[in-house]
C-alpha cells in the first residue's frame, strides 16, 4: 500500500463517532420484548389459517380467553396458592437443613468424610423416580408434595453450601480463632457469610428443581395445584388449561428469579456493590 | 513434646519478661519426611518491647508467630507467656495480605474481635470509633474491603488488632505487599499508635529497614532451619518519625551491619532454593 492509498484510508475513517439516538442497551431490551410477542404473533396468525393444529397447538387468543375465564372464577389462584404453599413449606424443610449440614460439612472434615459419601451415592438418583416411594410412606396428602420438594431443594443447597465453605480462604478462619470466636460464632461470622455466594447459587437451583417436582408430584395422587391443573386438563382434553397452567409455571419461574436476584443483592452486598 | 504454660507461673518469677521462649522448635510432617521449621529459639522479650524478627523468606518466622498466637503448636521446648490482665485477650494478630471479611464493613471488621468477646455495644463504638479515627478512617466505616486500597485494608487490619486491646501485638509482615510511599505512612501511623499503649509487639519482616525503624531489638535468623543467628538492639529514642529517624547516619550504620549477618543467610537460602530446584 502507498502512503497516499494510507492517507486516503485514514482520512475515511476519521470520521465524527455517529450520534446513536437509541443505546445499544435500550434496543436489546426491546428485542428482548419483540422476538416472544413476534412468536406469538406468528403462532395466532398460523392457528387461524389452519397451517397448524390447533388441537395441539391452540391460538393464544384463545389460551389467553380461557385464562380469564380461569382468573375470573378463582381456578387458577387456587391452584397457584396450593403449588406455592407447598414449595415454601418444601423449600423451608428441605433447605434449612441442607444449609445447616453443608456448611457444618465444609468446616468439620470428620463430618464430611463420614456424610459424604451418603450425599453423593443419593444425589444422581432421578427425584422424580423416588416418587412412588414418597406416595409409599407419605400418603397422598400434602406432606409427600413437600416432601418431593424439599427432597429436590435439598441437595443443591447441601452441595453448595459444603462447596462454598470449603473455598473460603484460611486465613479467615486463622483470624476468628485469633480474635477468639467459638465455633458457633465462627459458623455464623465466616463460615455463613464467606459461603453465601455459592449457597444462593444452590438455592437457585434448587427452587428451580423444587418447581419441576411440585408439577411431577401434583399431578399424581392430588386434587390441587398447577400440576393436577395440568394433568386433569389432559384427561378432559382441554389443551388450553394445559398451556394455562404451563404459562403459570413459567410466570412463577420468572418471579422466583427475579426475587431471589434481589435477595442476593440483599444478602450479599459485598460481591455486587462497588 | 509439648509444654505450654500459659500460666504466669516462672515468667511471674521476672515480671519484666512477657514472652519466655526456650529451646523451641517444630517439626512439620510432611509425605517427603519430617522438615524443621523451627530449631532451639530462645528468646525473652520485655513487657512493652517491640521486638523485631528479620530473616530470609523461608526460615519459619510465620511459623513462630503462628505458635504464639496460638493458631499453630511446637514439637518440643517451652513457650511461656505471662498471663494477661483479667478480661484482656492474649494477643491479636495482623496477618499478612488481606485478612478483612469482606462480607464485613470497615466497621464490623475493626469491631471483630470485641464483638465476639460481647462486649457492650457503647464501648465498641467509643474504642472502634477511637481507632478508625486514629487510622483516618472514620470517613469510610460503611465501606467494604473491596472498595479500599491495599494501604487502607492494611489500616482497618492494625485497627481491628489494636481495637482488640491484646496484651501482646503480633503482626506478620503487615506491610509487605504495599508500595514504599504507603509504607512509610502506615509505618508512622503505627509508631503513633503504638505511642499512646506501648503494647509488647512481636514484628515479623523480611525488610531490615523496617525492622531499624520500628524495633527497640531485632532477632537475625538463619535460613532454613530457622534459628536465632544474632541479636541486636536499636538505640534510638521514642518517639521516632521515620523520615528524620532514617536520615542519620547512625541508622545507615545499623542498617548496613545488619545487613552483613543477614546477607549470608539470604544467600544461603537461595542456594537452598536452587538445591532444591534442580
Amino acid at each position: 500500500m502507498t502512503n497516499a492509498a494510507q492517507d486516503a484510508n485514514l482520512k475515511t475513517r476519521s470520521f465524527a463517532p455517529r450520534r446513536r439516538s437509541w443505546s445499544r442497551e435500550s434496543v436489546e431490551r426491546a428485542m428482548n420484548i419483540v422476538s416472544p410477542v413476534a412468536l406469538l404473533l406468528i403462532w395466532e396468525l398460523c392457528a387461524r389459517a389452519g397451517w397448524i393444529d390447533v388441537r395441539f397447538f391452540p391460538a393464544p387468543s384463545k389460551v389467553f380467553q380461557v385464562m380469564y375465564n380461569l382468573i375470573q372464577n378463582g381456578q387458577l389462584e387456587k391452584h397457584v396458592w396450593a403449588s406455592l404453599q407447598r414449595l415454601w413449606w418444601g423449600i423451608l424443610f428441605g433447605g434449612i437443613p441442607a444449609l445447616a449440614l453443608g456448611v457444618a460439612m465444609g468446616m468439620y472434615r470428620t463430618l464430611r468424610v463420614i456424610v459424604e459419601p451418603v450425599i453423593m451415592a443419593t444425589y444422581p438418583i432421578p427425584k422424580s423416580a423416588i416418587l412412588p416411594l414418597i406416595l409409599l410412606i407419605f400418603g397422598l396428602g400434602e406432606a409427600s408434595k413437600i416432601v418431593m420438594v424439599a427432597t429436590g431443594v435439598f441437595y443443591p443447597i447441601l452441595i453448595n453450601a459444603m462447596a462454598g465453605v470449603l473455598e473460603i480462604n484460611k486465613i479467615y478462619f486463622d483470624v476468628g480463632r485469633n480474635f477468639g470466636a467459638s465455633r458457633w460464632q465462627v459458623f455464623r461470622t465466616v463460615a455463613l457469610p464467606g459461603a453465601m455466594p455459592l449457597i444462593m447459587t444452590g438455592i437457585k437451583l434448587g427452587v428451580g428443581l423444587g418447581l419441576v417436582l411440585i408439577a411431577i408430584a401434583e399431578m399424581v395422587g392430588a386434587k390441587s395445584g398447577l400440576g393436577y391443573m395440568i394433568w386433569n386438563a389432559w384427561e378432559i382434553l382441554s389443551v388450553e388449561t394445559m398451556y394455562v397452567g404451563l404459562i403459570s409455571i413459567a410466570v412463577l419461574g420468572l418471579v422466583f428469579t427475579l426475587l431471589l436476584n434481589e435477595l442476593e443483592r440483599v444478602i450479599v452486598p459485598w460481591k455486587s456493590s462497588r | 513434646m509439648t509444654t505450654t504454660t500459659l500460666t504466669d507461673g516462672a515468667a511471674a518469677a521476672n515480671q519484666d519478661t512477657k514472652i519466655r521462649i526456650r529451646g523451641l522448635s517444630k517439626v512439620f510432617q510432611t509425605k517427603s519426611g519430617s522438615f524443621t521449621a523451627l530449631d532451639d529459639i530462645n528468646l525473652d522479650i520485655p513487657v512493652g518491647c517491640f521486638f523485631m524478627i528479620v530473616g530470609p523468606s523461608g526460615c519459619g518466622k510465620t511459623t513462630l508467630l503462628r505458635i504464639l498466637a496460638g493458631l499453630e503448636e511446637h514439637s518440643s521446648g517451652s513457650l511461656e507467656i505471662a498471663s494477661p490482665a483479667a478480661n484482656r485477650p492474649g494477643n491479636s494478630m495482623v496477618f499478612q495480605g488481606d485478612s478483612l471479611f469482606p462480607w464485613m464493613t470497615v466497621w464490623e471488621n475493626a469491631a471483630y474481635g470485641l464483638t465476639m468477646r460481647g462486649l457492650p455495644k457503647s464501648e465498641i463504638k467509643n474504642v472502634v470509633g477511637h481507632y478508625l479515627s486514629r487510622t483516618g478512617l472514620s470517613r469510610f466505616h460503611d465501606y467494604y474491603p473491596h472498595q479500599l486500597s491495599g494501604g487502607m485494608r492494611q489500616r482497618v487490619s492494625i485497627a481491628r488488632a489494636f481495637a482488640n486491646d491484646p496484651d501482646i501485638l503480633l503482626m506478620d509482615e503487615p506491610f509487605s505487599a504495599l508500595d514504599e510511599q504507603n509504607k512509610v505512612l502506615l509505618q508512622e501511623e503505627l509508631l503513633r499508635i503504638w505511642e499512646e499503649t506501648r503494647k509488647t509487639v512481636m514484628f515479623i519482616t523480611h525488610s531490615v529497614d523496617e525492622a531499624v525503624t520500628l524495633g527497640d531489638r531485632i532477632m537475625i535468623m538463619t535460613a532454613h532451619p530457622g534459628r536465632s543467628k544474632v541479636m541486636v538492639d536499636v538505640p534510638f529514642e521514642r518517639p521516632r518519625r521515620v523520615l528524620e529517624l532514617r536520615a542519620r547516619p547512625e541508622y545507615g550504620e545499623l542498617v548496613y551491619n545488619i545487613w552483613g549477618h543477614l546477607r549470608e543467610e539470604v544467600q544461603r537460602a537461595r542456594s537452598q532454593d536452587e538445591g532444591r530446584a534442580s
